[in-house]
């Protein structure tokens, strides 16, 4: 069964249609890319699924069960995290306390006001974990916002990825990365997937068509074309765009 | 707000020197000049300005109408006083308990906005409670108050202590105080201090975390008025009596005032300095000038746009730069204490 589902979404603002019939799943394990022009409707399908933005129609499914409507935060502990195109980490906490508080077991004590947050060994532990996996475990103790940029993009992974996710849901994730950040975001992607699932919206094409299993191309609202990278590579529309020039 | 040090423990070595300072104030405050009521004033505002910061500082969400709480908890106090019984702890408790009713009563309206619409929302609900506070003569007494509210003694079964004296009610203010501040210490460095300060620096992606966002502003906004309830009951109860002023729209001005001049946004003691330097000023300036609000005015001015993190923002950052060697200190420090 599809670990994320979307059935014949809608969305409307006022009189425009922002999203039309768009269908999508995502299997477990599988890294999806979504590709398109700017303006196509890629970062309100995002929020769709994440439930930023209800749905004019159609159903949101997680594993089968059908979450449309649901407020953000009941998505997000059902499994689905996301990182922002413009990057929102809580620029004040220090790298390790970003994490620390993403993590389920910390927000499973969230109304808890009686003990301490600092120096519990357990969030720590777990916090450190996960910052050593994106690259960061050296600089757990500096505050986000004098992280430099690269770092600050793997700090919004980090987060995203402390919520022990089922689906990892990535909004351009190279934005502004020079081509170590690339390799290295590259690196860790696959070294993600399989692990869980993994939804990505990205302009660089070389980057997506080497990671993704399967890619939709959205444009005015609409999928246009879906396939593994080899046969979007035969698809009259992709030609046209960005690849035929990155080859 | 940063992370500060010791912020893991219940009590920090700031605290303790806190207390004793404060603890020797009625040895001295007459002859500097002040007297010994001022103290008791400063300390109930104190617990005020703490209460309202956790809301402002730690969960960045402005209440502009936080008089309301305060001056609910005032006539808590006395009607209980009056109509069920004079007992301290039950008086201090409807002080408490009323402010926090109310305070949920206005979030269960507010906690879905944000920014000026939230803003806006709780100077509207501040100035509903004051306009009823001031036309329900029969039971708040209208704008001539509620007066001949008793300093109650504190029971404690065996023995009876007296707070009709001046020290005597500094004292139990004084204590009053440090457990307000012990507890909101805690509570601003637990986790859910945490989600607070996370919330106040990107609701959405707080959201996106999986936090109800609503239900912890809901929580804040509630636990903020019931301790300001508190603080109310404890002022009612210093100046034998509860006016509808401290509701009104510029004494919640002044908590604002205070917290921001204090510098609440950067340090958790910030709004207990502001305290201070708004209260001795009122007295000091006060004494030369009818219009010492206009210099007060000048001040809070001069800190918004020169140093808009506050007077405890501005002595971190001498303190930084007082001695190379001591940031260097302080940098290892806090890297240990951080583990």
């Amino acid at each position: 069964m599809a670990v994320l589902e979307a059935c014949d979404i809608h969305v409307r603002f006022g009189d425009r249609v922002v999203l039309e019939e768009i269908s999508f799943a995502v299997e477990p394990g599988e890294m999806h890319g979504i590709m398109g022009p700017n303006g196509a409707g890629k970062t309100t399908f995002f929020n769709v699924l994440t439930g930023r933005v209800k749905p004019s129609r159609g159903e949101v499914r997680i594993e089968g069960e059908d979450v449309t409507g649901l407020p953000s935060h009941r998505i997000a502990a059902r499994g689905i995290a996301r990182s922002f195109q413009i990057m929102t980490l809580f620029d004040e906490f220090t790298a390790l306390e970003n994490v620390e508080v993403a993590l389920p077991e910390f927000r499973a004590r969230g109304f808890d006001g009686r003990r301490a947050a600092v120096g519990d060994r357990g969030f720590e532990s777990a916090a450190r974990a996960v910052l050593a996996e994106v690259g960061l475990a050296e600089k757990a103790g500096i505050v986000a916002k004098d992280l430099p940029y690269g770092d600050r993009r793997a700090l919004e992974i980090a987060v995203a990825l402390a919520q022990r996710p089922r689906v990892l849901c990535l909004d351009e994730p190279t934005s502004g990365l020079g081509s170590d950040g690339r390799a290295r975001l590259a690196i860790l992607i696959a070294r993600l997937k399989g692990r869980l699932s993994i939804v990505t919206i990205e302009h660089d094409m070389e980057f997506l068509f080497g990671l993704a299993d399967r890619i939709s191309v959205v444009h005015w609202g609409q999928v246009i074309a879906r396939g593994t990278p080899a046969e979007l590579r035969q698809n009259a529309w992709v030609q046209r765009s960005n690849l035929g020039r990155l080859q | 707000m940063k992370t500060p040090p010791h912020a893991e423990k219940l009590i920090t070595p700031a605290m303790l020197v806190l207390g004793l300072v404060l603890a020797t104030v009625p040895l001295w405050i007459s002859r500097v000049g002040l007297y010994p009521y001022l103290g008791v004033e400063i300390l109930i505002w104190s617990i005020y300005a703490l209460a309202f910061n956790l809301l402002l500082g730690t969960a960045g969400l402005p209440s502009f109408g936080h008089g309301a709480y305060f001056g609910i908890g005032a006539y808590a106090f006395g009607l209980t006083q009056f109509n069920v019984a004079p007992s301290l702890w039950l008086c201090l408790a409807a002080a408490l308990l009323a402010g926090g009713i109310a305070g949920a009563l206005v979030a269960l309206f507010i906690s879905h906005r944000r920014g000026i619409y939230y803003a806006f929302m709780t100077i509207a609900f501040g100035q509903i409670f004051w306009f009823v506070a001031i036309k329900s003569h029969g039971i708040t007494g209208g704008e001539d108050g509620l007066l001949k509210i008793r300093r109650l003694p504190v029971d404690l079964g065996l023995v009876s202590i007296d707070l009709s004296s001046n020290t005597a009610l500094y004292y139990f203010v004084l204590l009053a105080f440090m457990l307000a501040a012990v507890g909101l210490w805690r509570l601003t460095h637990s986790p859910f201090g945490r989600v607070l300060s996370a919330i106040r620096q990107s609701e959405t992606r707080a959201a996106h975390l999986g936090y109800p966002v609503r239900l912890y502003k809901f929580a804040v906004f509630t636990i903020s008025a019931a301790l300001s309830g508190f603080a109310g009951g404890l002022f009612a109860m210093a100046q034998n009596s509860a006016f509808p002023d401290v509701m009104s729209l510029h004494y919640s001005g002044y908590i604002v005032m205070m917290v921001l001049v204090g510098g609440g946004m950067v340090s958790f003691w910030g709004p207990v300095v502001g305290v201070v330097v708004f209260l001795v000023a009122r007295d000091v300036i006060g004494a030369y000038t009818t219009s010492w609000m206009l210099w007060f005015g000048l001040l809070f001015i001069a800190v918004v746009l020169f140093k808009p993190e506050g007077i405890a923002g501005a002595v971190q950052g001498w303190w930084r730069q007082l001695d190379p060697r001591r940031l260097r200190e302080g940098a290892r420090l806090s890297q240990v204490l951080r583990g």
